[in-house]
């Protein structure tokens, strides 16, 4: 018999195929003279696609400016693993900007990321405020600067469907659920949850839960020194168990729900043939609206406030994309600097979709109006809470199969037990946690 | 020749080792059937002349390169996987056989097994059977080799790309999911949804729900109102004009859209632009059972004629809402894995064909006619003849695939959606999932490693040792 040493010869070419067709391209830019010329450098983050070619021009300028090589290559919503895997291999990027700083936390604890010095840390203390320093320090050492920043309580929704339905975008939660029953009468699905990607879901918890739990609460749930059983998270879960268990508030029932991708949801809301009237996420969705560029931004897609529960007052539940430094070196900490200047927070921001929180950049900078009203919340808000999912533990709320991720998404098909998903909440923060 | 091939070459070997007397020029009588076994070992060394320090430093330095990547790439890791799983997370302490019982008592763990254990039973066998179907089919057709290459084609592309293809597939929605687009169009054929599914009464209205219709009590000389809402108003049918409240007298009622566009309107209250709904089918009922029945006309109104007064139930026949199918939710929590295992079918069903294909063209033509002559029918010429002929290249084709199944990882990870990876898990996910996707946990990775490197070493031996016996 010959053909089984061929077939054992042919299985095997073919494995190797298969593995072997992975890879991307990276873009990389080339410097000219300047004080950094002839090094290079690696920036690592989770952006591709359009946010990746606005970055693009960002590290282009530092590249003119100063000489240097950059190379940029995404990680995606795995970022974090694959910074892992290149730690363990011994060739970290020499800059990340990784939007969990819960991540951070333990990168700055393991001593893999280093504290920022000299030009950069001089550019962080003239470009942002108390606040955002302090989100970017670990233990009392800045490590960190939040290039890029979301405002993630707002709701937006078709125009055109509010004025079908004859509703006006609501204030308060009791509004809120009226409007979603008007809809819902008026024979429009009111709104797509797309607890296909868990992020989504924590973020509906986190609004619900900073307004009826208070900062305080937040800021305690989030390091786990209040239990996940607390009557506040209950109540948070009540409230949108009883919104997502109406099988016609949301878009396809709860089955439907957790199929249903985010970067597709805002195509059945503002795409060709919208099937709901309203989407929650962040200012990024009006990015994403417009290069579906079905409706207009300001025009045909608006936002509106995250309700307000019991009378809570405006809070805005930020989140954003922090520069870190793996390697001690002069090029990393000078992108560093650049990128806490106004000067590259003006390049990306003129290209749309982006937030940032430097207090020197001229509102100016962003190109519509409806930008300067998302950036405006983010920088005059009076409560100002970070993304409480990406505070805790990377196993707890930071990736896919993430604790909480699933515990909502379980949640969203399922929302007759609040009391019983707190319990596994906590069970699972109690493991997460660690020793917490 | 009379003598055993294996004694030959122990003699030889030791001729070369002994450098004595060794036949120089491979054509002595014991020497010439080795030459044409090319396999046989010392046949090469047996030619050249004595020295045998040289020879040896000579295979060194051949086996050399080959020995140092395989200890640095497959022993070191090995051996290193097995150190780390006796570690914690971090590598920093020893926990003897701690991730190994955690490996076994978490839930993800134990349902990533039991996955695994689906895939090995049922993929390897299903694909065999396909390429073995396959094999014998595209036999006998004209243009056999355009078939074979279309069925081989998806090998040609990578997991990712299947992934991301039977992803689209597998979409939810029938306006995009290939598979329910398909699913859906045939169940339509049959029971197509009717005009007004969705439609539901106005909250507070005194309509009640009954076997997927809704009906309310009314004694005749009274107007049944019976406002609905939930319908677009691009689905009322073209031809509804203004709803307007019948005349008394009888058992008469009018259905109607209870809504303003644009809002406005007041609940339960015929406004001057809420269109009626035309062709809903009204029964009326008492004691039960169906007594008349009637439809609505362009401005909603219906009336039974000819009823003895009294009170009746009045109802909306349950079949003017049906629902929509909505197709089947394929990478759901319960249908995930056997969609992923179709999807790993498709792309590997070519691989076992090509295979088979090249056995039965090795299997003597003569047997098959024999049993032909002989009179069996093809199924038994198959069932008696083809397969036990072929069966040594079905093993190969089943352990190479148990193999390759066993380590199955980038098609679970595309194909499977972040609210059912949880339920499609399998070994080599849960291994990458506890490393790098979150917990950092090397120890319990290298665990999950072990395990699948204890699983595969079955089948490799098994291979190996075929393989060996093949070669004497």
């Amino acid at each position: 018999m010959r053909i089984s040493l061929r077939a054992a010869a042919l299985a095997s070419v073919a494995v190797l195929a298969a593995a072997g067709c992975s890879g991307t391209a990276d873009p990389t830019t080339t410097g000219g003279a300047g004080p950094l010329a002839g090094q290079s450098l690696e920036v690592a983050g989770t952006w591709s696609g359009t946010e990746q070619e606005s970055f693009q021009q960002v590290l282009d300028a530092f590249a003119t400016k100063t000489g240097a090589t950059v190379k940029y290559t995404s990680g995606g919503d795995d970022l974090a693993a694959l910074i892992n895997s290149r730690l363990a291999g011994g060739s970290p990027p020499d800059v990340a900007l990784i939007p969990q700083p819960g991540v951070v936390n333990e990168f700055a604890r393991k001593g893999a990321i280093k504290e920022l010095t000299g030009e950069a840390a001089t550019a962080v203390a003239a470009n942002f405020s108390p606040a955002w320093q302090q989100l970017g320090s670990v233990d009392g050492k800045l490590y960190g600067v939040y290039f890029k920043v979301a405002n993630k309580s707002v709701v937006w929704y078709r125009t055109d469907k509010f004025a079908e339905a004859g509703v006006q975008p609501p204030a308060t939660w009791e509004d809120f659920v009226k409007v979603t029953k008007t809809l819902a009468d008026a024979g429009i699905s009111p709104m797509a949850v797309p607890g296909g990607d868990g992020w989504t879901l924590t973020d509906w918890f986190e609004n619900v839960y900073l307004r009826v739990g208070g900062s305080e609460n937040y800021d305690k749930l989030s390091r786990h020194e209040i239990a996940w059983t607390d009557p506040t998270v209950v109540q948070t879960l009540q409230l949108l168990g009883q919104y997502w268990g109406d099988a016609k508030a949301v878009q396809g029932g709860a089955k439907g729900a957790v199929q249903l991708k985010f970067t597709q949801s805002i195509a059945d809301v503002f795409g060709e043939k919208p099937q709901s009237a309203m989407l929650f996420e962040g200012d990024f969705v009006a990015a994403e609206i417009n290069k579906l560029g079905k409706v207009k931004v300001g025009e045909g897609a608006k936002f509106f406030d995250w309700p307000a529960v019991n009378g809570s007052k405006p809070a805005v539940v930020t989140a954003g994309d922090q520069a870190v430094a793996f390697k001690d070196s002069p090029a990393a900490q000078q992108l560093i600097a650049f990128l806490a200047s106004p000067e590259a927070a003006k390049i990306m921001a003129a290209k749309g979709g982006f937030l940032s929180a430097n207090k020197n950049l001229d509102t100016k900078a962003y190109p519509d109006p409806t930008t300067v009203a998302l950036a405006e919340s983010v920088v005059k808000a009076d409560l100002l809470r970070f993304d409480l999912s990406d505070l805790t533990p990377q196993t707890f709320g930071g990736g896919t199969g993430a604790s909480m991720w699933r515990l909502l998404q379980d949640f969203l098909t399922n929302p007759a037990d609040p009391a019983g998903t707190a319990a596994k909440l906590e069970a699972a923060a109690k493991k997460d946690f660690g020793g917490k | 020749m009379t003598r055993a091939s294996e004694p030959v070459g122990e003699v030889v070997t030791a001729v070369a080792v002994h450098g004595s007397q060794a036949p120089v020029d491979g054509q002595t009588p014991t020497a010439a059937p080795r030459a044409d076994r090319p396999g046989a070992p010392g046949a090469r060394s047996a030619r050249r002349e004595g020295q045998p320090w040289k020879d040896k430093l000579t295979s060194v330095w051949f086996l050399a390169p080959a020995v140092i990547v395989l200890l640095t790439l497959v022993a070191y890791p090995i051996v290193y996987t097995v150190w780390l799983s006796l570690h914690s997370s971090d590598g920093a302490s020893f926990v003897g056989i701690d991730n190994y019982v955690r490996m076994f008592t978490a839930p993800e763990t134990r349902h990533a097994i039991v996955n695994n254990i689906v895939w090995v039973v049922v993929a390897p066998s299903l694909v065999t059977a396909m390429g073995l179907v396959f094999a014998v089919l595209i036999e006998r057709v004209r243009l056999a080799s355009v078939f074979k290459a279309v069925v081989f084609m998806p090998m040609a592309i990578s997991f990712l790309a299947a992934g991301v293809t039977f992803r689209m597939v597998y979409d939810e929605s029938p306006d995009r999911g290939l598979l329910n687009a398909a699913v859906v169009t045939v169940h339509d054929a049959f029971s197509p949804p009717s005009q007004y599914f969705g439609a539901r009464p106005r909250d507070g209205a005194p309509l009640t729900e009954a076997a997927g219709g809704f009906e309310t009590t009314a004694t005749t000389g009274t107007t049944v109102l019976m406002p609905l809402v939930g319908l677009p108003q691009d689905r009322v049918p073209a031809d509804a004009v203004p709803a307007a409240a019948p005349p008394g007298g009888g058992l008469a009622g009018v259905v109607w859209l209870d809504f303003t566009p644009g809002g406005g309107g007041t609940a339960g209250v015929i406004d001057p632009v809420e269109r009626g709904l035309p062709a809903i089918t009204v029964q009326a009922l008492r004691d039960g059972a169906v007594v008349a029945t009637t439809q609505t006309g362009p401005d909603g109104r219906f009336a039974f004629a000819g009823l003895a007064d009294g009170g009746y139930t009045v109802r909306l026949s349950p079949d003017n809402f049906t629902a929509p199918f909505n197709g089947v939710t394929w990478l759901g929590p319960s249908l995930v894995t056997p969609s992923i295992i179709l999807a790993y079918i498709w792309i590997w069903a070519g691989f076992a064909m090509v295979l088979i294909t090249a056995g039965l063209s090795a299997i003597p033509r003569d047997a098959l006619e024999a049993a032909r002559v002989d009179g069996a029918s093809e199924w038994q010429v198959f069932r008696r003849v083809t397969v036990p002929l072929v069966r040594p290249v079905l093993v190969v084709v089943l352990v190479t695939l148990t193999i390759n199944v066993l380590k199955i990882f980038d098609l679970v990870m595309v194909l499977a959606p972040e609210s059912s990876q949880d339920d499609a898990n399998v070994i080599a996910l849960q291994m990458y999932r506890v490393s790098f996707g979150g917990g950092l946990d090397f120890g319990l990775g290298s665990a999950l490693g072990v395990l699948l490197f204890l699983l595969v070493l079955p089948a490799m031996l098994f291979n190996i040792r075929r393989m060996r016996r093949e070669q004497r």
